[in-house]
Parts: structure tokens; C-alpha cells; sequence
């Protein structure tokens, strides 16, 4: 544990700071020791420390990350990043625009010139780097959880054990691909040898979403550093901060100045200015499907960039009569409420069959009216604010819109009276596929439960949507499984299961919910270039 | 051997220039031995039969110490071992992937702490030179853990659209009790080639490590307890191949067996592993690897690497250019500079970093060595330099070279592994061709020329695993090294490396 480096972040402007320290220290010991509980308690103390967080001085987490170095906004404009669970500000951060993302692009290029550090080194250095970074962040995964949940509202045991895991992992797997990305050689007709060489596309724009703000970051960092391409990535303006504490750890791990570029920003502006800037050779989105169209507008007015998209989803979640029933409740209950439902792979359309569909609607009421709902730092909440007052007005619009067209709200459907921007887990039952709350991505604690008779409807309204991104099937009949798996139009099917990603499998979105895939070895060819070499020979042989 | 990745700070390696020695801690020269007993179930064994053999200093013909002999019956207690470690449901085979791929990570991270530690105890038992283990053999060490690392959750099955109603997809699984027999001449390194591929693959192993050289491969068995790898995944047995080796090869219950050595002892394991319960059989074996240079190719730097492909680590390496095939037009001046080359090479203690040549592994080796010498100069070639002991104590030799050399004679034919360098004289490529194929061996190869077309016409046709081009020695992780015909059965590195630690399952299921 780096305490120097720790209290760089944290300032020390209150005495409170060093109970967190210690904290801080003993919850990732048994974290590491697998002594869940203890660290639970520990959490649970953190907790009552944590008056002291608003005190926080986040030193140099508000700037402009370029070329290793922190710089203003060339506007000198700033916005505030504020707290969800209170709606307090948690501070102000420095707004990059256009101007910004020339000067982050400028770098970029320069990084990516030809006999540059970064173009002439050992890709299994890259990978060195990047295993390098993974360490950093389980070095600081505590400190790191905290701001995360800070700035999300997410429930810190979530952000300790699930995002900075997943983080870690990420950048662990993408580490170990470096120097794994094969070209072939290639029998090709007549007398001629042709290979491939899979090279970086170049500079890459990134837009990170706020849901999960530093898991998101690991999916785009990992496959582009992998490969070789220097990076000007833009965090959601909710959720600036873990990622530009990640910018302090890339200087540290050592990765050349100009290789990766943080701005944090609005969309319209920097977002904009990434998408079209001609100097951009790629860029990745993962957001809405609405600015998802943007982003690939301004590709095509621009130079043509390669797009690969995230975008959104309405996931359906099936339900059959022999399924195991309480685990196919409780996982479609945290298919839907996980991360307060602010996950692109919601399953937000539960299709149950016919005979089991009042007794599925009873538990998972009962289920939902159990979750409890509070301060992320309790240890015993499983669910946090909405991220911003926008996104909670938007949840409540359409819980209304549900009620107003016929929908049964089994429970929930208002903003508890607290402060922060909370919604209670609400249920709709009686769910018809041509109601708003069946078609839109709602993003919120949302949870419609749908009846279906046979296998061949519940695969037409299922597929029956804009979207493709993820899809469940629960039943113990292995040909019912596979059946409906094949059958459904998604880029995920989990199989008695839910969110089950991990950073080994692809993931990305038929139709409208995207273009291309994150993770796994696929993960790299959105980053790569592929060259062909072919050289006439004489004397050919087999 | 093995230049490559550090071509950067020590761009030759055999050369090491003064500057660079100030990045090479100093050595102790008397490093402690920590270990010397049989590593099984993550805990130190006397042998059952309490024998004991010595391992000797080759510098001095001094006895380091004393190690624990293992033979057939610690084979079956460290069988076991690995057979309960592999058993369904052990922690090993509920590990997630990545964490095995964790554990190898950080294994390579322990190496990198006591490199200097591991390259002093190298250098005491081997006998090459100090400079070479800390810059060439415990980096690749190094870098070979953290590359095998990486595959360990990327060794993926495919799903296969197979006709009728059927889902079909395979899983790559550990073959299971893996037998690895390795080498004296790169201890570290060569344990590390076995090491990474399968425990990536999840497989646990039984390896004995040479007699001549155990010490280095017993510290990194501490290391491997050190980061946390379960208990029997991985079992070492210091002994000798006719007891100890022979009882892997011929282990009902061992279900593969990789080895790396003399082509001789690889016609025994197969052997064995036939009569025995058929495991699956790696082998990397000897070569006479030719080394072609052509007229037009840049003479300073083919006369070089012509140099280094043979006498880099005392010219005991299984890949070493000992048959060099330079076209007539330049043979004398090729010859003569070679010869100068040589009688510049430095042999004498390994560990003055000047030095670049240490002795040989052993006396047994030594002796068979000066023995090809005088067959050389019996069968009518031309001693140009050397040929004779380098100093009066330790198994030291000159550098030798000998011009004129024909294809029949024995030092042409048979592996020396020693500093004694062949040199023929060819005039057309088609004829190099045929006779750089005309061996048993089919290991290594290069071909040194300024011509493209040549390059590839000659690289295309030779039988070998590897074809250097304008180069030699040029090893990395990433690339797959292992033999044609005698030298060999299967590929060591790269993704190659893991098909021999997997058995595929191919699952097809019925859909109605």
C-alpha cells in the first residue's frame, strides 16, 4: 500500500481523513482475504467516517488530462459533479470543448507518429503497462470504490466488489493479449507470399457513459492500449472523476505522454468534436441509441472513422413453467434493479409463462418491497439514487406514462420523500408489449412482467423490438434453452442467469443496440487495421 | 542463444560492453543454496531411498553441494501428488482461468525480484557466464511466465456448425498428470518453456530436472509455494533419466510427457511411453543446424552472427549453427575472418563480466567434446584454431574452428555441443539446399544474404522449425520453436505451445 501516492488524492485538510486511512487499509486486507463479512463491517464504520468526505479535497481530479500533464480549460469554463444520494456538489471540474479535444488530439497524433516511444515499443511492454495499471487500481480499489460511489451514488460494497473487480480484470485480460494479436500468412494463388499484419487503427475516441464509469473506461483503455492506439477519451460529465484518477495512474504505470487523453465535457460539445474531428481515426460510443446515431452521422460527415457502439437495450428476460422459481425471481429481480437500473442490459421485458405468472408476479413484488433503498455507503443498501435529478424525472415520466395506459403498478412508483434522487423499486404487472414501459429503456428500478402462452409467441414479441442487446431464457429443458437462445435476436443470451459479462466473452448489441463488440479476443479487432503484405516470389513451394 | 528481446540494452549480448555492467548488480559469487531436496505436494522430501548425488561447479570440478536423488519411487509419491491436485473438484481445477493465469503472473514477478539471486546460482551450476543469465536467461524467464500468463484465459474452444439437429461445440481441456523431463543447458529457462503452457492449461506436473544443473529449478519451486499455487500442482524431482526419468516415462498414471534433450534419449521416451499406457509424447531434440551464407550477405555482420549462432553458451545449445555453409566466392575471406573472430573470444570465469565463454557443463561432456575434435582432425579437416583444453582446471575449451570441412565426416553428421565450429563451402544455392536438408536433424536453419528472392527460396526449402533470417538465435516467447524430423515431435512457444498440454472435447447435443 502506497500511502504517499494515496494521500495525494485525499487531502488532509481534515482529521477525519485518517480513520479512512485506516479503513481504507483493513477493508481491502480482507477483501483480499476473502473475509466478505469483516470487510462489511468495516464498510459499516467507513460509513460513519465518511462525514468527512465532502471535505475531500480532490486535488488534481478536476483537471484536463493531456500529454501526462493536468491543464485547464482552454475556455477556462467549469462544471460541477455533484452527489446523488444528497444532490450536494462534490465539486467543480474543468470543461474541455473543441478546443480542448484539438489540443488532446494534437497529442494523440504525436504519440502515434511513426518511431514515436509508443509506436516502436515491444507490444508485450504494452501489455507490461497495462498489467501495471490493473495493479494501480487494486492498489487503490478502497479509495477508488469510495469516489465511484461518491460520484454515481451506487452502493459502495457494488462499487468494491463488482466495478473495481471488473475493472482489474479488464485491464488484467487486455494486458495479456498484447502481444498475442496474430497476423497469418496465407497461401494465396500463383507465385506470391502474402501475410497480414494487424496494426493499431491510430487515434481513437472514446465517449464513456455514467453508469459505470470506470468498468466502462476498462472496456474501451483495455483492447485500444492492447493494440497499440493512443486514445482521447471523454467521461460522462455526471461521473468525471474515477477516470480521471485512472489518468493519474496511467503516468504512473508509465505509458508515454500522449498516449492516453482524458477530457472531461459535455456531449454536444466535446463529444461532438471527437466524433467529427478529422485527426480522429476511430471512435467507440457507449451511451443511448439516440446520440448513438449522432456519433455515426458525424462519422460519415466527417473522415469516415470506424464506429463501434454501445448503445441501449430492452432486454427480454423468459421465464419458463419448469424454470427453477426462486432462482429465476431473484435473478430477474437483479436482472432489472441491478445498479438501480441503470444498466444497457436490463432485462426490462419479463416474459413468464402462462401457469406461473400470478405466483412470479406475487414473489417479485414481494421481492422489490424487500430491497432496500438508502445511503450507498450502508453496507445493507442494494440500491442508491438515480445519477442525476434529469435521469430521476425521467424514470418517474415513465412510471406515470405506465400507469396512465392501463399498466397494474404493483409497487413502488414515487421518489421517496428523502433527499437525493431516489425512486423506489416499482413493479408493473399486466404489461402489454405496445405500452412505453414495454418499448422504451426506461433506466430505472423498473420492473414489467409480461404473460406468454408458447415458445414460437415468445420469441416474436420478444425479438419484436429496435433493440438487440441481451436476453435470458430460464428453464431446467436443455432444448428450450437452446432453442430460444438461437432463436433470439441478441448479442448476449444468458442462460438461467443474468448479467453474467465477463471480461473473456464478447459483448455488444444486434440492431439498433450497437455495432461491433467489447471484450474478449473479438474486443480487438475493433481496434485494429488489418494489412495485407504480399511480395512476389519465385520458386513457389508448399 | 535467446538475443532478441534484450537487443536493446545489450545489443550483443556476448559483448558486453563496460558501460553496461553498470546496470548488472555485482554478483556474489558464493550464493547460498537454499534448497536441494524433492519439491512434492508444495513441501521439501528427502529421497525415499535417502540417496544423495553431488552437483559440481563446472568453473572449478568442485562439488556445490549435495541434492536429493530422486528415483522411481519418489516418481509415484509426486505422482500422486498430481494426480489428487487434479482431481475434479480440487481447488486447481475449480480455479477460475484468469486466476491461474494470476498466479503465473505473479511467479514471473517473484523471478524478476531475486533475479540477480537466480542468475548467480545459474552461473555456479552451469557454469555460463554471469553477465548472459542476468541479461538473457532470467529476463526470458521472466517474460515467458507473463506471456503464458496471459493465455490462460484465452485458450478458447469453438462452437461448429455441424449437420442435423445438433448443437456442437468443443472445450480445450488440461490433458491432466504432465511429465516434464528438461535440460542442463538452460535450466531457468527451459523449466519456464515447460512451466507456462501447462499451467496455463490447468494441467499439474511431474518434472525432473537435470542432475548436472537441479538448484536454480528448486528455488523456483519455493517460488511457486511462495505465490500460492495449490499444493501437487507442481512436483520437482532432481534425479537422473535412467531411474527417475525413466519412471515418468513409463508412468501408468502420468498422462503426457514432454523432453527436452539428445535425440538418443528422445527414441527412449517414446519408446516407454508405448509400452506404457501411450501419453501423449513432446519432444525437443537435437539438430545440426546449417547456417548458410551467401555471397552478397553483409560479411561482417554473417561472420557475427555466424560466430555467436555457434559458440553462444559454450555452443551447448540444441539449435546452434554448427554446420556453416559459405558460397565459394567468399569461403577464404569468411574463413579468415571467422577465425580472427574467434581467437578473440574471451573464455575464463563466468562470472568477470568480460567474459564470454565459460566452461562446459561437465566432465562427461568436456571429454565427448574433445573426442569430435580429434575426429575432425583424423577425417582430414582443417584445425584453423583452438582444439584443445582452455585452462588447466574446470572443463574449459578453446574455441575451435575447422575450414574445409566435408558433409561426411562425423564432426558434419553428429551433434557436438561444444565451441567447435564447421565451416563448408557450397556454389549454388539448389546444391546448399541439399545438402543443409541431407541430415536426420531438421531443427534450425538460417540464411544470411541481401537478396529477397534468395531468402525466401532457400528459407521455403529447408526442413527445419525455425529459418533465421540475417539473423540467429532470435527467440521470442511469442513465436513457436521445435523440430522437423529427428529434432522433434510437436512446438514449444507461442499459441503452438499450448496445443500440447490440451485435449480437445468435442460436445455435440441433440436439439429437437
Amino acid at each position: 500500500m502506497n500511502w504517499q501516492r494515496f494521500s495525494f488524492c485525499l487531502c488532509t485538510a481534515s482529521s477525519g481523513c485518517f480513520v479512512y486511512k485506516i479503513i481504507h487499509f483493513l477493508a481491502t486486507y480482507c477483501c483480499k482475504q476473502n473475509l466478505v463479512v469483516t470487510a462489511w463491517r468495516l464498510v459499516f464504520i467507513l460509513n460513519s467516517s465518511l462525514k468527512v468526505l465532502p471535505a475531500l479535497c480532490l486535488k488534481k481530479l478536476h483537471y484536463i488530462f493531456i500529454n501526462n500533464e493536468w491543464h485547464d480549460s482552454v475556455s477556462g469554463k467549469v462544471f460541477s459533479t455533484y452527489n446523488p444520494a444528497t444532490g450536494e456538489k462534490i465539486c467543480d471540474v474543468q470543461e474541455a470543448d473543441k478546443a480542448d479535444v484539438d489540443k488532446a488530439v494534437q497529442a494523440a497524433r504525436l504519440a502515434f507518429s511513426l518511431g514515436s516511444v509508443w509506436r516502436k515499443m515491444d507490444a508485450s511492454e504494452r501489455g507490461r503497462l497495462l498489467f501495471k495499471l490493473a495493479n494501480l487500481v487494486e492498489r487503490d480499489s478502497a479509495y477508488l470504490a469510495t469516489l465511484e460511489s461518491l460520484d454515481t451514488g451506487k452502493p459502495f460494497l457494488s462499487s468494491f466488489f463488482v466495478d473495481l473487480q471488473g475493472t482489474i480484470k479488464t485491464f488484467r485480460y487486455f494486458a495479456g493479449w498484447a502481444d498475442k494479436i496474430h497476423g497469418s500468412t496465407i497461401p494465396t494463388d500463383g507465385e506470391y507470399f502474402t501475410l497480414t499484419r494487424h496494426e493499431p487503427i491510430g487515434v481513437c475516441g472514446q465517449i464513456v457513459p455514467w453508469n459505470f464509469p470506470l468498468v466502462m473506461t476498462a472496456w474501451k483503455l483495455g483492447p485500444a492500449l492492447s493494440c497499440g492506439n493512443t486514445v482521447v477519451l471523454k467521461p460522462a460529465e455526471q461521473t468525471p472523476l474515477t477516470c480521471l484518477y485512472i489518468g493519474a495512474l496511467i503516468k504512473e504505470a508509465g505509458f508515454p505522454p500522449g498516449v492516453v487523453n482524458i477530457l472531461p465535457g459535455y456531449g454536444p460539445t466535446a463529444g461532438a468534436a471527437i466524433a467529427s474531428h478529422m485527426g480522429i481515426d476511430k471512435v467507440a460510443f457507449t451511451g443511448s441509441t439516440e446520440v448513438g446515431k449522432l456519433i455515426q452521422e458525424a462519422a460519415g460527415k466527417s473522415n469516415l472513422k470506424r464506429v463501434t457502439l454501445e448503445l441501449g437495450g430492452k432486454n427480454p428476460n423468459i421465464i419458463f413453467a419448469d424454470a427453477d422459481f426462486e432462482l429465476a425471481v431473484e435473478q430477474a429481480h437483479q436482472g432489472v434493479f441491478f445498479n438501480s437500473g441503470q444498466c444497457c442490459t436490463a432485462g426490462s421485458r419479463i416474459f413468464v409463462e402462462e401457469p406461473i405468472y400470478e405466483e412470479f408476479v406475487r414473489r417479485s413484488v414481494e421481492r422489490a418491497q424487500r430491497r432496500t433503498v438508502g445511503n450507498p455507503f450502508d453496507p445493507t443498501t442494494e440500491q442508491g439514487p438515480q445519477v442525476s435529478a434529469e435521469q430521476q424525472s425521467r424514470v418517474l415520466e415513465l412510471i406515470q406514462s405506465g400507469i396512465t395506459e392501463g399498466a397494474k403498478l404493483e409497487c413502488g412508483g414515487k421518489a421517496p420523500p428523502s433527499k437525493g434522487f431516489f425512486v423506489e423499486p416499482t413493479v408493473f404487472s399486466d404489461v402489454q408489449d405496445h405500452m412505453r414501459i414495454a418499448k422504451e429503456e426506461i433506466f430505472g428500478p423498473v420492473q414489467q412482467i409480461m404473460k406468454f402462452k408458447t415458445i414460437e409467441e415468445v420469441i416474436e414479441r420478444a425479438n419484436n423490438t429496435e433493440y438487440g442487446l441481451a436476453a435470458a431464457v430460464f428453464t431446467t429443458d436443455l432444448n428450450k434453452a437452446m432453442n430460444v437462445s438461437a432463436a433470439l435476436q441478441a448479442g448476449t443470451v444468458w442462460i438461467n442467469c443474468y448479467n453474467a459479462l465477463s471480461c473473456q466473452c464478447p459483448f455488444g448489441g444486434f440492431k439498433m443496440s450497437g455495432n461491433g463488440r467489447e471484450l474478449g479476443e473479438i474486443g480487438l479487432k475493433e481496434y485494429t487495421e488489418v494489412k495485407t503484405i504480399t511480395m512476389k516470389m519465385s520458386g513457389k513451394k508448399s | 542463444m535467446l538475443r532478441t528481446v534484450f537487443s536493446r540494452p545489450f545489443p550483443q549480448v556476448f559483448r558486453i560492453s563496460a558501460c553496461q555492467h553498470s546496470t548488472i548488480p555485482a554478483p556474489n559469487v558464493h550464493p547460498d543454496v537454499h534448497y536441494n531436496k524433492i519439491f512434492i505436494n508444495n513441501e521439501w522430501h528427502d529421497a525415499v531411498s535417502k540417496k544423495k548425488f553431488p552437483t559440481i561447479n563446472p568453473a572449478t570440478g568442485e562439488v556445490i553441494c549435495h541434492v536429493a536423488e530422486g528415483d522411481k519411487a519418489d516418481v509415484e509419491k509426486a505422482v500422486k501428488a498430481a494426480k489428487d491436485a487434479f482431481k475434479l473438484g480440487s481447488p486447481w481445477r475449480r480455479m477460475d482461468a484468469s486466476h491461474r493465469g494470476l498466479l503465473l503472473s505473479r511467479l514471473a514477478d517473484c523471478i524478476e525480484r531475486d533475479a540477480a539471486y537466480l542468475a548467480e546460482l545459474e552461473t555456479l551450476d552451469n557454469g555460463k557466464p554471469y553477465a548472459v543469465s542476468y541479461t538473457v536467461d532470467v529476463p526470458m524467464v521472466v517474460k515467458c511466465l507473463r506471456y503464458y500468463a496471459g493465455w490462460a484465459d484465452k485458450w478458447e474452444g469453438k462452437t461448429i456448425p455441424i449437420d442435423g439437429d445438433y448443437f456442437c461445440y468443443t472445450r480445450h481441456e488440461p490433458i491432466g498428470v504432465c511429465g516434464q523431463i528438461i535440460p542442463w543447458n538452460f535450466p531457468l529457462l527451459m523449466q519456464a518453456w515447460k512451466l507456462g503452457p501447462v499451467l496455463a492449461t490447468g494441467n499439474t506436473v511431474v518434472m525432473k530436472v537435470a542432475e548436472q544443473t537441479p538448484l536454480t529449478a528448486l528455488y523456483v519451486a519455493s517460488l511457486i509455494k511462495e505465490v500460492g499455487f495449490p499444493a501437487g500442482v507442481v512436483n520437482i524431482v532432481p534425479g537422473m533419466g535412467p531411474t527417475a526419468g525413466a519412471a515418468i516415462a513409463s508412468h501408468m498414471d502420468v498422462d503426457k510427457v514432454a523432453f527436452t534433450g539428445s535425440t538418443e534419449v528422445g527414441h527412449l521416451i517414446m519408446k516407454a511411453s508405448s509400452t506404457s499406457n501411450l501419453k501423449k509424447v513432446t519432444l525437443e531434440l537435437g539438430g545440426k543446424s546449417p547456417n548458410i551464407v551467401l555471397s552478397d550477405a553483409n560479411m561482417e555482420e554473417a561472420v557475427e552472427q555466424s560466430h555467436f549462432a555457434l559458440f553462444f553458451n559454450q555452443g551447448q545449445c540444441c539449435c546452434a549453427g554448427s554446420r556453416t555453409y559459405v558460397q565459394e566466392s567468399i569461403y577464404d575471406e569468411f574463413v579468415e575472418r571467422s577465425v580472427e573472430r574467434a581467437k578473440k573470444r574471451i573464455v575464463g570465469d563466468p562470472f568477470n563480466f568480460n567474459t564470454e565463454q565459460g566452461p562446459q557443463v561437465d566432465e562427461e561432456q568436456f571429454q565427448k567434446i574433445l573426442g569430435y575434435i580429434s575426429s575432425g582432425k583424423r577425417e582430414g579437416a582443417k584445425l584453423m584454431c583452438g582444439g584443445g583444453p582452455a585452462a588447466d582446471r574446470g572443463y574449459f575449451i578453446q574455441p575451435t574452428i575447422f575450414g574445409d570441412v566435408k558433409d561426411d565426416m562425423t564432426i558434419a553428421r553428429e551433434e557436438i555441443f561444444g565451441p567447435v565450429m564447421q565451416i563448408l563451402k557450397f556454389k549454388s544455392l539448389e546444391e546448399v539446399i541439399e545438402r543443409a536438408n541431407d541430415s536426420k536433424y531438421g531443427l534450425a536453419a538460417a540464411v544470411f544474404t541481401k537478396n529477397i528472392d534468395k531468402a525466401h527460396y532457400i528459407s521455403n526449402g529447408l526442413r527445419a522449425g525455425t529459418v533465421w533470417i540475417n539473423c540467429y538465435d532470435v527467440f521470442g516467447v511469442q513465436a513457436p520453436f521445435g523440430g522437423y524430423k529427428a529434432s522433434g515431435i510437436g512446438r514449444e512457444l507461442g499459441e503452438y505451445g499450448l496445443d500440447n498440454y490440451t485435449e480437445v472435447k468435442t460436445m455435440p447435443s441433440r436439439l429437437s
